[in-house]
């Protein structure tokens, strides 16, 4: 029986095939779907920043910097091996059309800060849906992982 | 100040609560006259919700809405964002010009009058704040965005994103007939809601 879960912001939630993972309504955050194809092992995190300010009562899936490594860890508790990891991404856009201030810029930090520790971690990334000024949802289907984006801009795609 | 809003009291609370009373009231005369109809608002409620709730407010994430961002600058920064469903912008501009407007496809000159229409109810609500308080904020120029709630509501409280909580003065304005129904939330970024109670001469140490 194949589980949809729903990944609020500043949340994950690590499944195996067939669970279907969804996170609705990425604008400036960033939506990052790690998958093991050997093992079948999906995770999913909806980061909202890309550094965490370090300070201990955090929540750690709200950021890039510290969110991704413990999807990766939670990863490997349920069995998936990191070697085997690949990315999918979506969102990190720019919402509101006008000019400066960090509501806009955020989007593209966001980016920035997942591109740098995916690498950090040599997790490749194989499809990605990213900038622009729309908003997207994400449905993660741990079977195969395939990675349908949703926005009203676009229609429907696979990444 | 993420340890001003877990230790808020209900005085604070009231006196946000006025506040937003206050400069609604004035946003909702303004709103009345640009549109020549009546206005009602709702009572302003001050909403501490987690964080990750914040896509929720407006009710579905995915649901597609009209909005217009502005920044509050001055002495307590802030964001003022004002969302519309898509049957309530039909209903406004077509109150507002002699067509029928494609909500699907809005015109440079509907999005104009949308983001006119957030400059106005911004700048009387931020008026009377001030008249209030003694504070001088006023507002950045108006940005749009239609999309999901859920993206344009996370995208415009990132401010606040570091807060487990985030605070918000909320006011649904309503015309007679239901045609129309707007949110309008005043999110005070973190470290002004002291500055905010303190012009009100109330102590938050």
């Amino acid at each position: 029986m194949s589980e949809t879960v729903r990944v609020k912001m500043a949340e994950y939630h690590v499944g195996r095939s067939p669970d279907i993972l969804v996170t609705i309504g990425l604008g400036s955050c960033v939506g990052i779907a790690l998958y093991d194809d050997i093992n079948k092992i999906g995770g999913l995190i909806h980061i909202m920043l890309p550094k965490s300010n370090g300070g201990e009562n955090i929540k750690p899936a709200k950021y890039a910097d510290t969110g991704i490594p413990l999807l990766i860890e939670k990863m490997v508790e349920a069995g998936a091996r990191r070697e085997n990891m690949t990315a999918k991404l979506a969102g990190g856009a720019h919402m509101f059309s006008s000019s400066g201030d960090m509501v806009i810029q955020i989007g593209k930090r966001n980016i920035e800060a997942v591109y740098r520790i995916l690498e950090e971690y040599n997790i490749p990334i194989i499809g990605e849906d990213l900038g622009k000024d729309y908003g997207r949802t994400m449905e993660f289907y741990t079977e195969d992982g395939r990675v349908k984006i949703r926005s009203y801009k676009k229609g429907e795609k696979f990444i | 100040m993420s340890d001003l809003l877990n230790h808020l009291t209900s005085l604070h609370k009231d006196a946000l609560k006025e506040i937003g009373n206050i400069g609604a009231g004035n946003a909702a005369t303004a709103f009345a006259q640009f549109l020549n109809t009546r206005i009602h608002m709702t009572v302003p409620s001050v909403t501490i919700i987690p964080i990750e709730d914040v896509p929720e407010l407006t009710g579905g994430v995915e649901s597609q809405v009209v909005s217009v961002l502005l920044r509050v600058m001055g002495e307590s920064p802030g964001s003022i964002l004002l969302v519309f469903s898509e049957a309530s912008t039909v209903n406004l501009l077509e109150m507002i010009t002699d067509y029928e407007i494609d909500v699907n496809n809005l015109e440079e000159v509907e999005v104009s009058a949308i983001m006119e229409i957030g400059n106005i109810l911004a700048g009387s609500y931020l008026n009377a704040i001030n008249q209030m308080t003694g504070l001088n904020l006023f507002q950045s120029v108006p940005a749009f965005s239609h999309d999901m709630a859920g993206a344009i509501l996370s995208s415009s409280m990132i401010s606040l994103a570091d807060n487990d909580y985030a605070l918000l003065i909320e006011t649904k304005f309503i015309n007679g007939d239901e045609e129309i129904e707007g949110f309008f939330f005043y999110i005070p970024d973190p470290g002004s809601l002291e500055k905010i109670l303190n012009s009100l001469g109330i102590e938050t140490s």
